[in-house]
C-alpha cells in the first residue's frame, strides 16, 4: 500500500515538464560512493486490512488497564478522557496542520491555546503559559534553563521526593548548563523544609513536587518560602487533576509551576506522547521557552491571535535562544483543554473529592501497613511483607495490577506499593485489591 | 512617525551602526537610523544596569522587533551611569527620534582616547553604502 | 436587547466568553464516602475560573475553532522543511487501540510485549534506513534528538579522555541546531555555503581542528539541495577525530536511496512527524529517534528495548549512558502510526522519497521563470525560490505572496528561511500530493506575479479571504496579553 496520488500518465508528463528521462536524473547529486545500491531491507507491504490485522494481534499482547484491574499511576495515571476530547484529537484541521505560523490559517489553532495558556495560569495561580513543552520531565529541565539565565548561582536543588524520572532528566540537561545537581532527601514520605532552607542557600532554583511522587502532601508552602528566602526560584511541579482542592503553586510564592498533563485529558499510551505544562510569573516572560500565544487585533481591528515574543525562540535569536524546542505537544495540550472545560471547576473539585475519599478508604480498607502517615491525594504507600515485586506478580496472576514498586527507584524500599486510583476506580474494586492483597502476602 | 534617514555631524560612529554623543568624559551612545530601519518597529529594549561597565566592540544590551532581535555594541568603554527608560518603556522612540530621545544608556570613559577609532558621519555613510 | 450574529467564522467567542456559571457538562463519580480534609494550609482557596459550559456548547466552540484552522486535510500545504504530508486516518485508528492506548508505561515487560516488539521492530526499521545499528526511541521531537546527539557527543569525547568544545553548523541550518549547541554546552562555529550550496569544504578545512567535537547538516540543506562533497566533509571531520551529526529534517528525500551511515555520519536523528507521517497536530506531539554507530551505542538513553529470544523487554542497565531525556521509552502513540506508515510502504518506502523529489522538481520546474532561483541545480524533495525579483520590480514581497496564496486556498509555503537566500520561499510539496493540486499551485503561484505587476495593492491587502486580515504583531509583542482576565480583560476593540 502507499499513499501517493500519481498515475503513470502524470509521471510521464512531469518528467518531460522536469526536462530528464528518469528519476534517477534527479539523483544525480547524490555521489555514486553513497548511493544504497539494494533495496531496504525492510518487511514487504502491507495493504490496509493486512495492516491493521498485524497491528492488532501485536495490541492484543498487551495486558491493558481494561483487561486488569490497576492502581497502576507513579506519573501517569487511569483518569477518565472525556469523549469530547476526541472533538478536538480528530477534527482533520487541529490533527493535520502544523505550528500556527501564518495567524490567517491558524485563527482556531491560535485561539485555543490561548484558552489553554489561560486554564493552566488559572489552574496554577500564573501570568504566563507557554503552549506545551513534551512532557512533565522536559519543561523541569526547561525550567533550570530559565534559572540559569536569572541567577548567577550554578546548583540546582530537587526533592528526592520528586518524580525519579524528572530528576534523571534534569541531571541529564544539567552538566550542559553548568549545573550541578543536588537531592534532598524525603523523611518519612515527605520534605523537610529546613532542609530545603540550608540545601538552597547557593542555589539556582529547587524543585518539588506536590503531591510527591510518594503520595504524601508536602508542606508546599513552607518548601516555597524555604526556596524564596534563600534566593533560589521555587518551581512546583504539580497535577493538574489535584488544582480543584489543592492550592494553586502561584499562591504559596512560587515562581514556576509544571508538570506533567496526561492525567488531565491524555491516554496513558505506554508513556505518551503526553504534554509537560510550564507556567510562570510575568517576570520570567521573556525566558519561557517553547511557543506563546498572544492576543492582538487585525487590520480592520478585529480581535485575532498570534504566536507571540517569538524572539525568545530558536527560528530567531538561534544559539542565545532560550530553548530549541520546535515542535511541542500542542495536540495533547488542546485535548487537556477539552476535558478541563468538560470537567469545569465543579467537575475538577469532585475528581479531587473522589480520589481524596478513595485514597482513604484504600488505606484503611487493605490490610497492609501505610509506609508514611502523611496525607494522600490519590496515591498512598504501602509496606509489603514481602518484596512489593513479588507481590505485583503474584497479584496479577488475580488479575489484579496493585500498583508501582517503589524500589525501583528508591534504594531500601523494596517493600513498598505505591496503590494509584482515580474516578475510574470504585469502591468495589478497592474492596477486590484488598482481598487479592490479602491472598498474596499471606 | 518612523525618522528620516540621517547620520548627524556632531556624532561618531561604529561599524556596527552605534553612535556616540561626547561630553567630556561622558558619552551617550544609541542605535543609527540604519540600524533601526533594518530591525523595523522596536518592541523591546534589553537595557544594562546602571553601575555595570560595558566594553567597546562589545554587546551591552538588546533591541529587538517583532521578528528580529540585535545586539547593542558599545562603541566606547566605561560604566554606565544611566539608562533610557522611556526608551525601555516606549521602545518605538529609537525608530521616532534615534539621536536624541531615542539615546539608550549614557557612559563614563573609561578610556576617552577610544573616540579617536570611531567613524564621522561622512566615513559612516560610504561604510552603510558598502552593505 | 441584542441579537447575536452567526460570528463562527469572522470570530469565535473565547471559551470562557461562552461560560454560564452553573452551567455544566462532566459529571465525574461521586462514591458514597467522607472526603478526608485537606490540611487547610494546602488547601485550594478560591476555585480556579475554568470555563462552565454545556457539551453540545463544548462540541460546537471546538467545531468552530477547527473550521478556523486550516489542515493538509483541508488543502496543499506546502510549509517547506515540514513535510505536510497525508496522514493516513487507519494510523489513527491503530494508535488508539485499546492495548495501547490504556497500556500503563509501567506496566511489567510481560504485560507489554506487543508493545515492545513494535518497537523493536521500528528500531531495526530505522537503523537499516539510517544504515546504522543501534537506535534510541527517547527523544520527544527533532530539537530534542540534536540535543540527544550532542549529549552523545560529549559522553564520547569525555570517556575517551578527549577534551573537545565546539560545533560546527552551517550557516543554512535550522535555529534548533545553533540553540541545541548552546544547550548541550558547546561553543558554536558557522561554516558558509559555496556557490552551488554545498559546504564550503575550504572554509571548512580552516575550521575543523582537535577542538572539534563534530558537525551537524541536514543533507539534503535547507537550500533542497543534496551536499555533492558529503564524502570529502566525512573525511574532515574524521581525520581530525571529530564526530557527523545528520540533522534528519529533509530525511525524506533519501529514504532507500542514500543512507546518513554511508554518507559518513555517526549519528542521525529522524522526524517521525515529517518522514513518517505523525500528524503535526498543530505544533506536536512529533518523534525524534536517534541512530548511531557501534562505538556510540553504549552512550544512548535508558532505557532501550532489546530482544532476548522470542521475548522483548526494556533495559535498563545502561552504565554509559547519558542518562534519561524524557519520560519512558519515548512517544509510543507516535511509534504506533509511524511504524504503520512504514509497514505499510514495505521496501517502496524509496518510491515515497523519488516520488517527493519528482514533484518538488515538477513544481520548480514550472516556477523557475517567473520567481528568482538562487542555486540552478535540480532540487531533492524542497527548494528555495526568491521573490527578490518581484521586491525590486513591484515592492512585492515573500510575505506577501505566502498572504495572497491563502486567498487562493493554498498553505504558504515557509518564508524567510534559509537566511542566506534574501525574500526566500521554501515550498516541500511531498509525494501525497496528486499533479493537479501541484497544478493549482504553480498557477497561484504564476498568476500572483502577473498581479505583483497589474495590482500590487491587492497583494498587499491580502488575506482577503480569511477569518482575519493581517495581524498587528507589534501590539502583541509591544502589549502581551498571553491570557484571558476575564473582568480585567481589555475590552475588545471591535466590539466598541
Amino acid at each position: 500500500m502507499s499513499y501517493l496520488s500519481l498515475t503513470d500518465a502524470d509521471r510521464d508528463e512531469m518528467l518531460a515538464a522536469i526536462g530528464v528521462d528518469s528519476v534517477d536524473e534527479l539523483f544525480e547529486q547524490i555521489p555514486a560512493g553513497v548511493r544504497l545500491d539494494r533495496e531496504l531491507d525492510v518487511p514487504p507491504a502491507l495493504g490496509e486490512v493486512e495492516l491493521t490485522r498485524h497491528i492488532e494481534e501485536l495490541a492484543a499482547r498487551n495486558v491493558h488497564t481494561g483487561a486488569e484491574l490497576s492502581f497502576l499511576g507513579a506519573g501517569i495515571y487511569d483518569h477518565y478522557v472525556p469523549s469530547v476530547a476526541d472533538v478536538v484529537l480528530s477534527r482533520g484541521e487541529f490533527l493535520t496542520a502544523y505550528t500556527p505560523y501564518q495567524p490567517e490559517m491558524s485563527q482556531g489553532t491560535l485561539q485555543a491555546i490561548f484558552e489553554y495558556q489561560t486554564v493552566i495560569c488559572e489552574l496554577t495561580g500564573m501570568d504566563v503559559s507557554n503552549a506545551s513543552g513534551y512532557d512533565g520531565c522536559t519543561v523541569a529541565a526547561d525550567a533550570c534553563f530559565v534559572a540559569r539565565h536569572v541567577s548567577d548561582r550554578r546548583k540546582i536543588v530537587l526533592a528526592e521526593a520528586l518524580n525519579p524520572q524528572v530528576r534523571e532528566v534534569v541531571e541529564t540537561y544539567a552538566p550542559g548548563f553548568g549545573f550541578e545537581v543536588v537531592e534532598v532527601p524525603h523523611t518519612n514520605g515527605t520534605t523537610d523544609p529546613d532542609r530545603i532552607a540550608e540545601a538552597a542557600q547557593d542555589a539556582a532554583a529547587v524543585l518539588f513536587q506536590q503531591p510527591n511522587f510518594l503520595g504524601c502532601l508536602e508542606p508546599a508552602p513552607d518548601l516555597a518560602e524555604a526556596a524564596n528566602e534563600a534566593g533560589a526560584l521555587s518551581i512546583a511541579h504539580v497535577d493538574l487533576m489535584s488544582l480543584g482542592v489543592l492550592e494553586a503553586p502561584g499562591a504559596y510564592g512560587c515562581s514556576i509551576a509544571l508538570g506533567e498533563g496526561q492525567s488531565a485529558g491524555n491516554w496513558q499510551s505506554y508513556g505518551g506522547p503526553h504534554y509537560g505544562f510550564l507556567a510562570s510569573h510575568g517576570d520570567f516572560v521573556r525566558r519561557m521557552p517553547g511557543r506563546i500565544v498572544g492576543e492582538t487585533v487585525d487590520a480592520d481591528g478585529r480581535r485575532a491571535f498570534v504566536l507571540t515574543l517569538q524572539t525568545r525562540e530558536q527560528h530567531i535569536r538561534r544559539e542565545k535562544a532560550t530553548s530549541n524546542i520546535t515542535t511541542n505537544q500542542t495536540l495533547l495540550a488542546l485535548a487537556g483543554l477539552a476535558t478541563l472545560s468538560w470537567l469545569g471547576p465543579d467537575g475538577l473539585r469532585e475528581v479531587g473529592e473522589t480520589c481524596l475519599a478513595l485514597a482513604q478508604y484504600a488505606r484503611e480498607r487493605i490490610p497492609l501497613e501505610p509506609a508514611f502517615a502523611a496525607s494522600s491525594f490519590k496515591e498512598v504507600a504501602f509496606r509489603t511483607p514481602l518484596p512489593a515485586r513479588e507481590v505485583i506478580r503474584r497479584a496479577r496472576e488475580h488479575g489484579v495490577h496493585p500498583g508501582y514498586a517503589v524500589g525501583r527507584d528508591y534504594e531500601g524500599m523494596d517493600d513498598v506499593l505505591l496503590v494509584a486510583v482515580t474516578e475510574k476506580r470504585t469502591v468495589e474494586d478497592i474492596d477486590r485489591l484488598a482481598s487479592v492483597l490479602e491472598d498474596v502476602c499471606r | 512617525m518612523p525618522a528620516a534617514e540621517s547620520y548627524p555631524e556632531e556624532l561618531k560612529y561604529h561599524p556596527e551602526h552605534d553612535w556616540a554623543r561626547i561630553d567630556g568624559d561622558d558619552a551617550t551612545l544609541g542605535v543609527t537610523w540604519f540600524a533601526q530601519d533594518a530591525l523595523g518597529e522596536l518592541v523591546h529594549y534589553e537595557a544594562p544596569v546602571v553601575g555595570s561597565t560595558v566594553a567597546k566592540d562589545e554587546s551591552y544590551g538588546e533591541v529587538e522587533s517583532v521578528k528580529a532581535v540585535s545586539d547593542i555594541v558599545a562603541p566606547l568603554s566605561g560604566e554606565v551611569l544611566e539608562v533610557n527608560q522611556k526608551a525601555i518603556d516606549e521602545p518605538e522612540i529609537v525608530n521616532d527620534d534615534p539621536y536624541d530621545e531615542g539615546w539608550l544608556i549614557r557612559i563614563r570613559m573609561s578610556d576617552p582616547g577610544e573616540v579617536a577609532g570611531l567613524m564621522d558621519a561622512a566615513a559612516y555613510r560610504v561604510h552603510i553604502a558598502d552593505q | 436587547m441584542s441579537v447575536e450574529p452567526d460570528r463562527t467564522w469572522r470570530d469565535t467567542p473565547l471559551i470562557f466568553e461562552r461560560s454560564r456559571t452553573g452551567r455544566r457538562a462532566g459529571r465525574p463519580p461521586i462514591p458514597d464516602l467522607p472526603t478526608p480534609d485537606v490540611p487547610e494550609s494546602l488547601r485550594r482557596a478560591r476555585p480556579p475560573r475554568l470555563p462552565e459550559l454545556s457539551e453540545p456548547e463544548i462540541v460546537r466552540h471546538f467545531t468552530a475553532l477547527a473550521d478556523r484552522t486550516f489542515g493538509v486535510d483541508t488543502g496543499f500545504y506546502p510549509l517547506g522543511s515540514c513535510t505536510m504530508k497525508h496522514n493516513p486516518r487507519v494510523n489513527e485508528r491503530l494508535a488508539s487501540l485499546p492495548g495501547f492506548r490504556d497500556l500503563h508505561p509501567y506496566q511489567d515487560d510481560d504485560g507489554a510485549q506487543g508493545a515492545l516488539e513494535l518497537m523493536w521492530r521500528l528500531q531495526e526499521m530505522l537503523a537499516e534506513i539510517a544504515g546504522l545499528p543501534a537506535v534510541t526511541l527517547q527523544p520527544a521531537a527533532g530539537s530534542q534528538g540534536e540535543l540527544t546527539g550532542l549529549m552523545l557527543m560529549r559522553a564520547y569525547f569525555a570517556d575517551r579522555g578527549e577534551d573537545r568544545d565546539t560545533i560546527i553548523t552551517a550557516d543554512t541550518a535550522h535555529g534548533t541546531n545553533p540553540a541545541s549547541v548552546t544547550m548541550a554546552g558547546f561553543k558554536l562555529e558557522k561554516v558558509e555555503t559555496d556557490a552551488r550550496g554545498n559546504l564550503d569544504l575550504e572554509d571548512l578545512r580552516a575550521k575543523v581542528n582537535d577542538r572539534t567535537a563534530g558537525l551537524m547538516l541536514t543533507n539534503p540543506s535547507t537550500l533542497g539541495l543534496f551536499d555533492e562533497g558529503i564524502e570529502a566533509v566525512a573525511e574532515i571531520f574524521h581525520d581530525a577525530g571529530a564526530l557527523l551529526y545528520y540533522d534528519g529534517a529533509n530525511l525524506n528525500a533519501v529514504v532507500g536511496i542514500s543512507r546518513p551511515g554511508d554518507m559518513g555520519f555517526d549519528i542521525v536523528h529522524y522526524n517521525l512527524h515529517k518522514t513518517f507521517s505523525q500528524p503535526h497536530g498543530g505544533g506536536g506531539p512529533g518523534g525524534g529517534p536517534v541512530a548511531v554507530r557501534e562505538s556510540i551505542e553504549p552512550y544512548l538513553p535508558a532505557p532501550t528495548v532489546v530482544r532476548d529470544g522470542d521475548a522483548f523487554r526494556l533495559d535498563h542497565d545502561r552504565p554509559k549512558s547519558i542518562g534519561r531525556v524524557r519520560g519512558f521509552a519515548g512517544p509510543f502513540g507516535v511509534f504506533v502510526r509511524s511504524y504503520a506508515y512504514m509497514r505499510a510502504y514495505g521496501p517502496g518506502l524509496k518510491e515515497m522519497s523519488e516520488v517527493a523529489v519528482l514533484n518538488a522538481n515538477y513544481v520548480l520546474a514550472r516556477l523557475r521563470d517567473v520567481y528568482d532561483l538562487p542555486y540552478d541545480r535540480h532540487c531533492m524533495h524542497e527548494f528555495v525560490l526568491s521573490a527578490r525579483n518581484l521586491k525590486r520590480e513591484h515592492g512585492i514581497t515573500a510575505l506577501d505572496v505566502a498572504k495572497r496564496l491563502m486567498d487562493y486556498g493554498i498553505h504558504p509555503p515557509t518564508i524567510y528561511f534559509p537566511l542566506v537566500v534574501p525574500e526566500a520561499l521554501m515550498i516541500e510539496p511531498t509525494e501525497t500530493e496528486p499533479k493537479e493540486r501541484l497544478d493549482g499551485f504553480v498557477d497561484a503561484m504564476r498568476r500572483i506575479a502577473e498581479e505583483a505587476a497589474e495590482s500590487p495593492e491587492v497583494l498587499k491587502e491580502a488575506p482577503h479571504g480569511r477569518p482575519v486580515r493581517r495581524l498587528d504583531e507589534v501590539r502583541a509583542a509591544k502589549q502581551p496579553i498571553l491570557r484571558y482576565l476575564f473582568d480585567e480583560h481589555p475590552v475588545r476593540v471591535d466590539a466598541t
